[in-house]
């Protein structure tokens, strides 16, 4: 029993146990050292560190992303004039900590879609490609923390967040990411990519930019405390135990027709084999003789 | 044995002699649980075994329904519902330990000498089928409805109109379609207040500039949220009225680049140029095929994609189809801007939106 | 009729001494209690040992039988909560994802069963299962019968009934689904209110009497309740009732092997044997629906939300069963036709209206067809394996490969993402795939039946590989074959020879005109083409030849055994 533990259902619930208040305290220190270990530095040191971290990411720049992008990130048609590596004049500091922050940039090879994988800059180095980029032009800028973390509000604020921002996910989200975030196709080839369990930034980062095909959400599209409820959302999606079992990929019901086949009709034909086969059989006979 | 049938007048030679002879049932062997007691005690056992087995998940599941929460307050295990997993795991194996165990018992203990047992031909023996059909012959002779043409006939014709009350009676399951489906909410914004479109599910409207290229809103009319406004009753909009509003009245906004645009022709060859406002364009969200929601857009490409049956229209050249089921383009809906600098409806929807049905091209003759 | 020969049929499995035990003699006070008021002796006295015969593949149609039990258990314990209404409520209940939000009672009375009810998400997810379950052993039960020729007279009906309830399954698990009224099952109901408006002339009128007026209404829930839980059981419990009953008149079709004919059925007594094993087989369907509607997560409906006809996911399917016309649906090109002021959507009706029934219709026909095709007017009640019916099962394959493939179009997008291909690639594949596929599956099929018929010939003529690789004096290697067992061999053997189509001349001779004779005629051709290839069983004559071979053959062997460095003789034979 010691496996279980309560929790679920009522938002409140989570922190009430003892090892989820635990978690939360650990999280919690875990995340405000590691924002501060990203954030403090730059804020002390003002605007001379700012334009040291553009100097900085020019270099990684050039290194890492001129080749498709360009020298000055203006882009590169290809010889017969479609787009190699688009120009990033104008994306913003979202849309490369976005990028890079999830592995999509840089690409391992030239493709319709970046895929998701493993992270190749470090927190630092994306810090500063992003400056660059964003000093490039105009664009989103990375969002503050408070736009999508739901630290400090209260139970009852946050249960209403995440009913309002349940509603905006299936009204804008669901109908390319699904109802669980667990992806879907899109034209020729392309798919929106699983959703779940990606950092709250880089959710609120995607719906400000628009990556790859995805449309862009701006501020003027969904408010900032919208996005925040979807986030929110999302979050509890994350935290509530699958109530009815193995969620199957949560896919819906092409992966529930194929339980229901595979181990369904595939278990209840194995048992009927085993019913009506034969015993084993004795060499002996048995001694009272046959009627 | 089976060469018996005789041989059919259209089928030619149908069954000839087997080739080899029926051995016949081949002799009974013995099972060792027959033969040897050790091993019928332990089959015995076994069998108790799985019915225990079975009493002890019963004794767990009414443990985990009692002691397990749901509610507001799910007891979790390893992640997932606990309350449905243990009844679930519990009761699934207390049956399947009483199958089980029937089964072995049957297998292993209970008398497994084959029978054989005589077929009969389906049909019934000759002599009762000749008695059926005097009889049959003699109650209609009787009845007389084979002299009695007149009485037959008019019995035969007031049963065929029984019928059409059963038919008519159905009648009140719904009203009359009427115009119903060639007209949305969007047409009822007033002539100093046309609709606005506003954000669904947070039902504020919104400022041509407030979009971004790239932009993708899904959209309600203000009506639904706000029907005083356009001195619509309240009733007209709630529950269920709103439910079907929506299935015509559903619209998804894009900001594009204005280049892109190709702007099409209406209904009456007019040029559909000034129903953009600064890029931005709007389509209804039901799909022309059998009327999903639609609001799956590539950005880069302004192919808006249906995720029912994958219908692929490109808001940039009319909701032009170009992959897919449906047969025509979706709807386009005029924009404007009001006084305060709203996205408006200037009017309704120039045809009917969602899928086909027969009588749609009439549409234009009302 | 002659009887079979019974001289080694055992009447009795009477192993136990002739003294009833107690517990029997209280069993006999109470059926002569039973008998004086019900007369029931004589039904019982011969059903009670009437004889089933056993095989793995004559217990799929019980699958079906239990989970429909198990369907209507489940089924009376949701209705106890459910509430089938369309009022708009407010959710106040414990999942707070969605508390305030506006819903009808029907999704609000689910989630509580969900949320509120013990076990009552494990009985919704059974129920839902255990429709998933129901029709795909349905299914499953039709091809068994199908592919053994179990269908063939006297038994014709029975098929008719079959079809029907699968038809009727899939209408109840189609209503079912649609009742918690989630954004999921409304969007089936939204692309069900497209069918309707598309058919033609009536379209329109259909959806608003079926829905209580524009698309979504508020009767549409009540509707497919009364439908789900009154109209179509009761029909459907009616025709399992005519099914077994028929079952049971005709006695069930066995496969032919030492002492099983035409004439008789070998197996167990339905007491105990058959009792037992149907009623545990009982108990397991049971436990494996329950547990898996205890592991496996069907239906989050919470996830979903209420149905709102803005609002949709991505993989929006249909349960499996309805996923074929939806694939049909998904592949058809645009095409509609503007004429005279009326639209007819083909992009519509041909994959819905006009391809379910008529693969009803088709399915319905096929023991007609066939019975018609090869004049065969006799009473079938020994199975025929599949190879022995190359034509058929090639049909069946043939229609099977069609629906799976149409199956797999209705999954295009799951497909997509899971295998990174693209959806528009796997569409136009398919639109090529549901023609040319079939045809090659039957192609397949039936060259593939013949050389396992081929096969068997050889088995029957040479005997079986008995795996001894002998050198011959030259070094050649060969390996021997010994004469299967008698029974092995009677097995393989005990089946119909085809019959020869008529010829022309004999259509011709027949007095026969018009019509009738152009009916004969291709009646003859399809009957060529139908048994065209099938290798007949050997002859008597035949077989001994082979056998005077074979014999002469093993000889050889043992000789050259016996005169070999190693001393390994052959099994005894």
């Amino acid at each position: 029993m010691r496996l279980l533990n309560r929790s679920a259902g009522r938002l409140s619930r989570h922190r009430r146990g003892p090892i989820a208040g635990l978690m939360v305290l650990v999280c919690g220190l875990l995340l405000t050292g590691g924002l501060y270990a990203a954030f403090a530095p730059a804020q002390a040191d003002s605007t001379q560190s700012q334009e040291e971290l553009v100097k900085e990411g020019r270099e990684l720049f050039l290194v890492g992303c001129a080749f498709c992008h360009g020298q000055n990130g203006e882009g590169v048609l290809t010889q017969g004039g479609s787009q190699y590596g688009p120009a990033l004049t104008d994306v913003g500091e979202a849309a490369v900590d976005f990028q890079v922050g999830t592995g999509r940039m840089p690409m391992a090879q030239p493709g319709v879609q970046a895929p998701r994988k493993e992270v190749v800059y470090n927190e630092a180095e994306i810090d500063a490609l992003s400056a660059y980029v964003g000093s490039l032009g105009t664009g989103p800028e990375i969002p503050d923390t408070e736009l999508y973390s739901t630290e400090g509000m209260s139970d009852k604020e946050l249960e209403e967040l995440v009913v309002r921002g349940g509603q905006i996910f299936l009204a804008n989200c669901t109908a390319c990411h699904n109802f669980e975030g667990s992806g879907g196709a899109m034209p020729r080839g392309g798919y929106a990519p699983k959703i779940r369990g990606v950092d709250s930034k880089h959710i609120y980062e995607a719906m400000l930019t628009g990556p790859q095909s995805m449309d862009t959400f701006s501020d003027g599209n969904i408010p900032p405390e919208d996005k925040k409820a979807v986030i929110a959302y999302l979050e509890t999606l994350d935290k509530a135990p699958s109530y009815g079992g193995l969620t199957l990929g949560g896919l819906g019901p092409v992966s529930e027709g194929i339980i229901a086949w595979l181990v369904g009709i595939g278990s209840l034909v194995g048992f009927a084999v085993w019913i009506a086969a034969h015993t084993t059989r004795s060499s002996n006979k048995k001694d009272e003789a046959e009627a | 044995m089976s060469d018996a049938h005789s041989t059919d007048p259209h089928g030619g030679e149908l069954a000839v002699a087997e080739p080899i002879a029926d051995p016949g049932l081949p002799a009974h062997t013995w099972r060792p649980t027959d033969v040897d007691p050790a091993k019928e005690k332990r089959a015995e056992r076994q069998v108790a075994g799985f019915f225990g087995l079975s009493a002890i998940c019963t004794v767990l599941f009414l443990v985990a329904y009692f002691t397990l929460d749901i509610d507001d307050n799910w007891h979790v295990f390893a992640g997932f519902g606990a309350s449905t997993m243990a009844l679930g795991a519990t009761l699934g194996l207390s049956l399947m330990f009483i199958g089980i165990g029937i089964i072995h018992w049957s297998r292993k203990l209970m008398a497994d000498h084959e029978i054989s047992e005589l077929r009969h031909p389906a049909n019934s023996p000759e002599e009762d089928r000749v008695a059926t059909l005097e009889a049959l012959n003699v109650g209609i002779e009787e009845s007389g409805i084979g002299r009695r043409p007149l009485i037959r006939n008019s019995l035969l014709g007031a049963m065929g109109l029984v019928g059409l009350p059963a038919v008519v009676l159905l009648r009140d399951l719904g009203p009359l379609p009427g115009d119903k489906l060639e007209h949305t909410i969007w047409g009822q914004g007033l002539k100093d207040k046309p609709m606005r479109v506003v954000r669904d599910g947070i039902w504020t409207p919104i400022l041509a500039s407030d979009l971004e290229i790239g932009d993708l809103v899904n959209c309600q009319p203000d009506a639904l949220h706000n029907p005083e406004r356009y001195e619509i009753d309240p009733t007209e909009v709630e529950g269920i009225a709103a439910q079907v509003h929506k299935s015509k009245a559903s619209l998804v906004l894009l900001r594009m680049n204005p280049e892109d645009i190709k702007p099409g022709k209406d209904k009456d060859g007019n040029s559909r140029e000034n129903w953009t406002v600064n890029g931005i364009v709007a389509y209804s969200k039901i799909c022309t095929h059998v009327g999903c929601p639609i609001s799956l857009n590539e950005r880069t490409t302004h192919h808006l994609l249906c995720p029912c049956h994958q219908s692929t229209f490109d808001l940039a050249d009319s909701g032009k189809v170009v992959f897919g089921p449906a047969g025509r383009p979706l709807p386009q809906l005029p924009l404007g801007v009001d006084a305060e600098g709203y996205l408006v409806a200037t009017r309704d929807f120039d045809e009917p939106v969602g899928p086909s049905y027969w009588e749609r091209d009439y549409y234009d003759r009302w | 009729m002659t009887v079979g020969d019974m001289s080694k049929v055992a009447t009795t499995n009477g192993t136990e001494p002739a003294t009833p035990p107690k517990g029997a003699k209280a069993a006999g006070a109470i059926a002569n209690w039973a008998d004086e008021r019900l007369g029931l002796g004589t039904a019982m006295k011969k059903n009670l040992r009437k004889v089933f015969p056993d095989h793995w593949s004559f217990m799929l149609g019980e699958i079906a039988l239990w989970s429909f039990v198990v369907l209507l258990l489940t089924g009376v314990f949701l209705t106890l909560w459910f509430d089938p209404s369309m009022t708009e409520v407010q959710y106040n209940g414990s999942y707070d994802p969605l508390r305030g939000v506006h819903m009808s009672s029907a999704m609000a009375s689910t989630l509580d069963i969900s949320f509120d009810v013990r076990g009552g998400l494990l009985m919704r997810q059974m129920h839902h299962w255990a429709a998933m379950i129901f029709i795909a052993s349905m299914m499953i039960h039709m091809l068994r019968v199908y592919l053994t020729g179990a269908f063939r007279k006297p038994r014709e009906l029975n098929w008719v009934i079959g079809c029907l309830l699968l038809l009727l399954g899939t209408i109840e698990g189609f209503t079912g689904y649609s009742l918690p009224d989630d954004l999921l099952s409304g969007t089936g109901v939204r692309a069900a209110d497209g069918f309707m408006k598309a058919s033609p002339v009536v379209g329109t009128y259909m959806s608003f009497f079926l829905f209580g007026g524009e698309f979504p209404g508020d009767s549409i829930i009540p509707r497919f309740y009364a439908m789900h839980i009154l109209l179509i059981p009761g029909i459907l419990l009616a025709l399992v009732a005519a099914h077994m009953m028929l079952l049971v008149y005709h006695k069930h079709t066995q496969w032919a092997g030492p002492g099983r004919t035409e004439e008789n059925v070998v197996g167990y007594p339905m007491l105990p044997v058959y009792a037992a094993k149907a009623g545990g087989f009982f108990f397991i369907v049971f436990g494996v629906i329950t547990l898996l509607g205890g592991l496996f997560s069907l239906n989050p409906v919470w996830k979903f939300g209420p149905y709102d006809p803005s609002k949709v996911t991505a993989g929006s399917q249909p349960d499996w069963y309805m996923g074929w016309p939806d694939g049909l649906l998904r592949i058809i090109p645009a095409w509609e036709t503007h004429i005279f002021g009326v639209t007819l959507s083909w992009n519509v009706m041909l994959p819905i209206l006009v391809m379910p029934p008529l693969m009803l219709m088709i399915l319905i026909a096929l023991p007609f067809l066939e019975a018609w095709i090869t004049g065969d007017k006799r009473e079938h009640h020994l199975l025929q394996r599949p190879r022995n019916a190359p034509t058929r099962t090639a049909i069946m394959v043939a229609l099977m490969t069609f629906y799976g493939l149409s199956w797999a179009a209705g999954g295009n997008d799951i497909i997509a993402i899971k295998m990174h291909l693209s959806i528009n690639q796997i569409t136009y594949f398919m639109r090529a795939a549901v023609f040319i596929g079939p045809v090659i599956a039957f192609i397949i099929t039936k060259r593939w039946c013949i050389s396992l018929q081929r096969h068997d010939e050889g088995k029957l003529l040479h005997g079986y590989e008995s795996g001894v690789l002998v050198r011959s004096p030259e070094g050649g290697y060969a390996e021997k074959h010994l004469p299967l067992p008698v029974g092995e061999a009677y097995r393989l053997s005990a089946r119909d020879n085809d019959p020869t189509p008529e010829t022309v001349e004999e259509i011709e001779s027949s007095g026969l005109a018009g019509r009738q004779v152009k009916l004969r005629r291709l009646r003859a051709k399809l009957a060529a083409v139908f048994f065209a290839d099938n290798v007949q069983k050997p002859t008597a004559e035949e077989l001994h030849d082979a056998q005077h071979h074979a014999e002469h053959e093993l000889h050889e062997l043992e000789a050259q055994i016996a005169a070999g460095p190693n001393k390994h003789g052959p099994a005894d034979h």
